[in-house]
C-alpha cells in the first residue's frame, strides 16, 4: 500500500459521491493546507498551544480523509505531544505534506 | 419504510470536512446547513429550527464542548440530538461529551452506513419527543406542558396548595340511550371541548377524564396565587358555553345539558403515577375528595356550582355566594360549610 495516501479510499469517495466530487475535496484539501500551515507556524511562534493542537488536528483530519497515513501519524503525534519551542517538527511535517500533495495531484491528473 | 428527512446544521471548522460531511448527509436525503464554528452554530440555531446537529469538537470561537454546554442550558435547545463527529484523541473526550448530552459520536473520517444509521435513529427519536410534545399540550396549557419538561417529567410527588374542580354532564347516560353512537360520542368531544377552553384559559389542567366528567387542577403543578378564583372564573365559563351549546340544541329540538361543578381547595399530593411507560398527572387527598363530593352533592341541592369554605373566601365581593345548609360527607369528620354562587 503506498503510505502517501490510500487509492482504494479514493475510489471509494468517486463511487459513492461521484468523480467530480472526489476531485473537489482533494483540491479543496491543497487549496486549504497551506492556510492549516499557516495556524500551525503561527501557534508555534506564538507558543499558543491550543492552537497548535487545532491546526495539528485539522491536519490530521484531513490527512486521514485520504488515506495519508504517513502524514496522519506525524500530525497525530504533534496534535498529541508538547508544544515545540522550533518550528522543526512543523517543517518535517509540511515536507510530508507535499509528498503527499505530489501524489494527490498525480491522482487528480489520472 | 422510508428514512426519515430533516434539516441538520453541520458545524466544523474544515472547509474538507464541511463538504465531505455535507455531502454525504445530502446524499441520505436531508437538508443541510453549515457552520465554521460553535458561535455561528448558535446563532443559526436561535434564528432557525433545525432537526439535528451534526458537531465537531475542535474548533476556534467556540469550540464543541461550549456548543454542548450551552445547548443543555437552553430549555428551547435542550432536546435537540446532538451527534459527536471528531478525530479528537482520547477516551475521556467522547465521555465528556456523551455528559454533556450529546446523543452519539461518530469517529472522523466517518463511516457512511454508521452516519446514516445514526441520523436516522437520531431523527426518529426526535420526531416522537416532537409528538409527545404536542399531546402534552393537549391535557396542559403551553406554559405548563413548558415547566413539566423543565422539571424533567419528575415522577416525584409533591405536596402543595391548590383547587381542584369536578365537573359532570348530569344524566347523560340516560339520554345517550335514545342517541346513535356516533352522536353521542360527537356530543362528548364538543363538551370536552368547551369545557377544555374554560379551565386552560384560565390557567387550569384537566388531568382526568372519565365518561362525562372530568378533573380539572388549579395551581398544580405550577403554582396560581388565587387558584379558587380562577376556578370559579373557569366554572361560570363552563356554565355560559353549556348555555350557548343548548341553545344550539333547542334549535335543533335535542335536549338542553345541565352539568355540576365542585371546586374545593386545600392541600393535595400531586405528582405523576403510573410507570415510567405510561404516566399521568394527577393529584390525590381530601382537597380531591370533598371536590367530588360536592360535584355529586349539586343534584341533591339543585346548584350547578358548589364550592368549599377555602374556595369561597378567595372570592372577595366580586363574586357573590350564598351559604347552603352545611354537609356532613362521607369520610370528613366535621360538617363542611358550603357555597353556591
Amino acid at each position: 500500500m503506498n503510505e502517501l495516501f490510500d487509492r482504494k479510499v479514493i475510489a471509494e469517495l468517486s463511487d459513492t459521491m461521484g468523480a467530480d466530487f472526489a476531485a473537489e475535496l482533494i483540491t479543496t484539501f491543497l487549496d486549504d493546507a497551506p492556510n492549516m500551515f499557516a495556524d500551525l507556524g503561527t501557534a508555534v511562534s506564538e507558543q499558543n498551544p491550543d492552537a497548535f493542537r487545532r491546526a495539528a488536528h485539522s491536519i490530521k483530519s484531513n490527512a486521514q480523509v485520504f488515506g495519508a497515513v504517513t502524514l496522519t501519524n506525524l500530525a497525530r503525534d504533534m496534535e498529541m505531544g508538547e508544544l515545540p519551542d522550533s518550528a522543526t517538527s512543523v517543517d518535517k511535517l509540511q515536507a510530508s505534506f507535499e509528498q503527499t500533495a505530489a501524489a494527490l495531484r498525480g491522482q487528480l491528473d489520472e | 419504510m422510508s428514512d426519515p428527512t430533516g434539516h441538520l446544521l453541520i458545524v466544523d471548522d474544515n472547509k474538507v470536512n464541511r463538504l465531505l460531511m455535507s455531502r454525504s448527509v445530502e446524499l441520505l436525503g436531508h437538508r443541510v446547513s453549515v457552520a465554521e464554528n460553535g458561535k455561528i452554530a448558535m446563532q443559526m440555531l436561535h434564528a432557525e429550527k433545525f432537526d439535528m446537529l451534526l458537531l465537531d469538537i475542535e474548533m476556534p470561537e467556540m469550540d464543541g464542548f461550549q456548543v454542548l454546554q450551552a445547548l443543555k442550558d437552553d430549555a428551547r435547545l435542550r432536546d435537540l440530538p446532538v451527534i459527536v463527529t471528531s478525530s479528537v484523541e482520547g477516551l475521556d473526550n467522547i465521555v465528556r461529551c456523551i455528559e454533556l448530552g450529546a446523543e452519539d459520536y461518530i469517529p472522523k473520517p466517518v463511516n457512511k452506513t454508521l452516519l446514516r444509521a445514526r441520523v436516522n435513529s437520531g431523527l426518529v427519536k426526535k420526531y416522537l419527543h416532537d409528538e409527545q410534545r404536542k399531546l402534552l399540550s393537549r391535557f396542559a396549557t403551553d406554559e405548563v406542558a413548558r415547566d413539566l419538561e423543565n422539571s424533567g417529567f419528575s415522577m416525584s410527588g409533591k405536596r402543595l396548595i391548590a383547587t381542584v374542580l369536578f365537573c359532570d354532564l348530569r344524566d347523560f347516560t340516560a339520554m345517550s340511550e335514545h342517541m346513535a353512537p356516533e352522536a353521542t360520542i360527537e356530543l362528548l368531544n364538543t363538551y370536552y371541548t368547551l369545557m377544555f377552553e374554560a379551565v386552560t384559559s384560565n390557567g387550569g389542567i384537566v388531568n382526568q377524564m372519565i365518561g362525562d366528567g372530568l378533573m380539572s387542577v388549579f395551581g398544580a403543578p405550577k403554582p396560581i396565587e388565587n387558584s379558587g378564583y380562577c376556578a370559579v372564573l373557569a366554572a361560570q365559563e363552563m356554565l355560559e358555553m353549556i348555555d350557548v351549546l343548548n341553545e344550539d340544541r333547542s334549535a335543533a329540538g335535542e335536549p338542553s345539558l345541565k352539568i355540576g361543578i365542585g371546586i374545593a381547595t386545600g392541600e393535595v399530593i400531586a405528582g405523576y403515577t403510573g410507570t415510567n411507560t405510561r404516566a399521568t398527572y394527577t393529584c390525590i387527598g381530601k382537597t380531591v375528595n370533598l371536590a367530588a363530593r360536592l360535584e355529586a352533592h349539586t343534584k341533591v341541592a339543585g346548584k350547578s356550582i358548589l364550592m368549599d369554605q377555602d374556595t369561597q373566601r378567595e372570592l372577595g365581593e366580586e363574586i357573590l355566594c350564598q351559604p347552603i345548609a352545611p354537609v356532613q360527607f362521607k369520610g370528613f369528620t366535621n360538617p363542611q360549610r358550603i357555597y353556591s354562587i
